[in-house]
């Protein structure tokens, strides 16, 4: 019998599985991290000649523009996009686009802004980097050659003739500020933050007209209080970030300049947000919380819940922005109402988050040139204006020149005249939310929630999250 | 068990039985074989194994000790990111967040999934004890994200907790549970005791049931009531599954992530903040895997500090 035939030595086997695992380990062992994406290869340029011909309804808007640079040309193109669920807005003028150039169709994703936050950065660098995609704070990805640089769009397609302030919070500067430099992303339209109220309710405070000084706004939070109503209703939980940042910088805003917020937010060098009339601000809001003006809930109400009740009826005040406005209109109808915030003096310049819904091409994105020609159209094309200011509350932005589409019965028409007032008083900001990419969930959120829960004081709020901002500049 | 000769070749049958030398050869073959096809049968699982859970592991190791924003080249920082742990308040705060929720996760579940496996053994053996052990089991089979979601409603303010004590006439205490900083972690710890009492309670009333009832008449003869039955006869019978329940507990306390993230998301403030939280906020939010992985690999130390001694104390005991 021969039994010598397929008989390993005892440990062979077992070796082989060790190199098996060393192989893999040795493989593991380059330092993580590829090199950054400077391969990305130009898309293949598809500059042609587009004629966008579009009929608007029956008015006689017709637009027929001959526009010689980036386009979407003949052949079927399929731009591959990731965009925020909840927003209704893209997803309509995608539709939109296609109806109007059937050679392109979408492939859309959609997930929560936070988990997009975390996924973005690997999104780009991916195997199928996405053609547009809802981007949150974006000097990391300009500086590590994520996104695609815009720069020639604008000058190709007309964008620099634009009111800069459109363009300047997506720009980023070479030592990694923002607010100029090269042009990294588009905004879809321009929201703006304010106080909505509810009319009914604040009859019953006796406020006929919106508040033109803070003083006088206090005054009407200290009736409704005394009324026994819900003065402000807040969303101040984890999972939604801390809503009292809204009031906060409305406050910040009020008592002092808008341009050291700004230059904090796109992190210019030695920038604080713990200054004089920021700690006013923030006193301000201490005091409000001091006399209840919020939920006692609030650290625990999300995002959804507060619009809820709101819309129900609890609460006279919210801080919010015109993306909700669609909603506001459905169950509250004529019963919404919207004010910029009131300055400290009669007569102060006026001041709004202004943000742009900002979506990116990544770097290496094969329609870039596609993308680039939905941006243009989405600003200068009358249909999507009016979509943008019928879904999304908002201005649609663009050529100075054109007109702004009518809103219909909607609190949209207030949120529009507030923009135009505060365009005026150039008193647009960012988001102090958007300053890092974990500012809100490290600093903000938390230190406001110990704000309302009585164990942060207004300086301590400004230190710790100044503390905070500098640490995460760090590295 | 009956000893029948040494039949080292049962099989053979055959006219010339084959030699002493060649028996054994033989039979080592034969086992050698069959160990192979052992490997064959098990090579996918140890594949899967060494692909998600060895790889992911050394990976993790590797990258504690890179500064690494997770796109771009990462520097080496030696044990930079590990000082970085154990010096930033925030970090430190979370893992004594952690030990905060292993009185919950583990100790009450065990504790009273103990004291009803021995009541459930003792009075409700019938159809009724099965339909409590479902009952009590549920919260086992539910998603943990949907029972973080379903106690977020509950413990609201609004909710239905604050609405039952308020029937009571305890409207007085009713507050947002989870929003508050002195009941946010006990709260979360209740929602852990609600999913993890049943996985005890069956773990343990198995373990009961194979006590020899023997044992239960000698001490019922003695005059033992409830309480030194529990502790003379149970305990010592159900060390090994004692040990089991308090190890996975033990685990589901320190990495614990879903419920909380659901639930409070380490809010308010840093009230219920637990690595598993920090260690996603550093990777994903903050981008440092190099800091983030660093606490990955801490806070496993930790859960085999904590869970090596009950190990080594059930096997003890049960030998």
């Amino acid at each position: 019998m021969s039994t010598g035939q397929g008989r390993q030595p005892r440990g062979r086997r077992a070796r082989s599985l060790l190199v098996m695992a060393i192989a893999m380990l040795v493989a593991a062992c380059a330092g993580p991290g590829a090199e950054p994406a400077t391969t990305a290869q130009e898309a293949s340029s598809t500059t042609v000649t587009t004629t966008a011909a579009t009929t608007v309804g029956s008015e006689s808007s017709t637009t027929v523009a001959v526009v010689d640079g980036p386009g979407c040309g003949t052949d079927e193109v399929v731009l591959n996009a990731y965009f925020e669920t909840g927003f209704e807005l893209p997803g309509a003028l995608a539709e939109e686009f296609t109806a109007q150039f059937p050679n392109v169709t979408w492939d859309i994703k959609q997930d929560q802004f936070t988990n997009l936050m975390n996924a973005t950065p690997r999104l780009l660098s991916g195997d199928n980097p996405p053609d547009l995609i809802r981007l949150p704070s974006m000097v990391d990805l300009a500086r590590d050659g994520l996104l695609k640089n815009m720069d020639s769009y604008a000058s190709e397609l007309g964008w620099d003739e634009w009111p800069p302030a459109q363009l300047s919070q997506n720009r980023v500067a070479e030592d990694g500020t923002r607010g100029s430099g090269t042009l990294y992303a588009m905004g879809l339209n321009s929201s703006l933050t304010g106080v909505f109220y509810n009319k009914e309710l604040a009859s019953q405070i006796g406020m006929t007209e919106p508040p033109r000084t803070l003083a006088e706004f206090d005054g009407y939070l200290a009736a409704a209080k005394a009324e026994g109503l819900q003065p402000i209703m807040q969303w101040n939980a984890t999972a939604s970030g801390g809503g009292l940042a809204f009031p906060l910088q409305h406050l910040m805003a009020a008592y002092g300049p808008t341009e050291p917020i700004n230059e904090w937010i796109f992190q210019k060098p030695g920038a604080t947000i713990d200054t004089e009339t920021n700690l006013q601000a923030a006193e301000h809001l201490q005091g409000w919380i001091e006399a209840g003006y919020f939920p006692p809930d609030a650290n625990a109400i999300e995002y959804t819940d507060a619009n809820a009740r709101f819309r129900a009826g609890e609460g006279v005040f919210i801080f919010n922005g015109d993306w909700e406005n669609a909603t506001y209109d459905g169950e509250m109808s004529d019963n919404v109402g919207f004010f910029v915030f009131p300055p400290l003096e009669e007569g102060g310049n006026l001041a709004a988050m202004s943000a742009p819904l900002t979506l990116g091409v990544a770097a290496n994105a094969p329609n870039a040139d596609c993308a680039a020609f939905f941006f243009n159209w989405v600003a200068t094309n009358a249909e999507a204006r009016q979509i943008n200011v019928d879904l999304g509350g908002s201005n649609p932005g663009g050529p100075a020149d054109l007109p702004i589409p009518p809103a219909g019965a909607s609190v949209t028409n207030e949120t529009l005249a507030a923009g135009a007032e505060v365009a005026q008083s150039n008193g647009q900001m960012d988001f102090i939310a958007n300053a890092t990419g974990a500012i809100f969930a490290e600093g903000w959120t938390p230190r406001l929630q110990e704000m309302i829960g009585g164990r942060l004081d207004a300086a301590g709020l400004l230190q710790e999250v100044q503390a905070t901002y500098e640490n995460q500049l760090q590295d | 068990m009956g000893q029948t000769g040494a039949p080292m070749n049962r099989s053979s049958g055959a006219a010339a039985p084959p030699s002493r030398l060649e028996r054994r050869t033989l039979r080592s073959w034969r086992v050698r074989r069959q160990r192979f096809r052992g490997w064959l049968f098990v090579l996918p699982a140890l594949l899967m194994y060494g692909v998600f859970v060895l790889q992911p592991l050394f990976l993790t190791i590797q990258y504690s000790f890179y500064s690494w924003d997770g796109i771009t080249a990462a520097t080496w920082v030696g044990f930079s990111n590990y000082a970085r742990v154990f010096t930033d308040a925030d970090l430190l705060g979370t893992i004594f967040n952690s030990f905060r929720l292993l009185v919950f996760f583990s100790l009450l579940p065990v504790g009273l999934g103990l004291v009803t496996a021995s009541l459930m053994h003792r009075v409700a053996a019938d159809r009724f004890g099965s339909i409590a052990r479902s009952v009590i089991f549920l919260p086992q089979v539910i998603p943990l994200v949907a029972a973080g979601i379903i106690w977020r409603w509950l413990l609201s303010l609004p909710g239905l907790v604050n609405q039952v004590l308020d029937w009571f006439g305890l409207g007085g205490i009713a507050r947002a549970w989870l929003g508050d900083f002195d009941t946010a972690l006990p709260a979360v710890g209740m929602i852990g005791v609600w999913v993890l009492l049943g996985f005890c309670t069956v773990l343990l009333q198995t373990g009961m049931a194979k006590i020899n009832p023997e044992l239960y008449e000698a001490a019922r003869l003695d005059g033992a009531g409830w309480w030194a039955e529990l502790r003379a006869v149970t305990i010592p019978g159900i060390r090994y599954e004692l040990g089991v329940c308090l190890t996975v507990t033990a685990i589901a306390a320190l990495a614990a992530f879903d419920i909380v993230y659901v639930s409070t998301g380490g809010g308010p403030g840093r009230a219920t903040s637990v690595p598993g939280i920090k260690i996603y906020i550093e990777a994903f939010l903050q981008r440092r895997v190099g800091l983030a992985s660093a606490l990955a690999v801490v806070l496993m130390c930790l859960v085999l500090a904590v869970i090596l001694p009950i190990q080594r104390l059930s096997r003890e005991t049960s030998e």
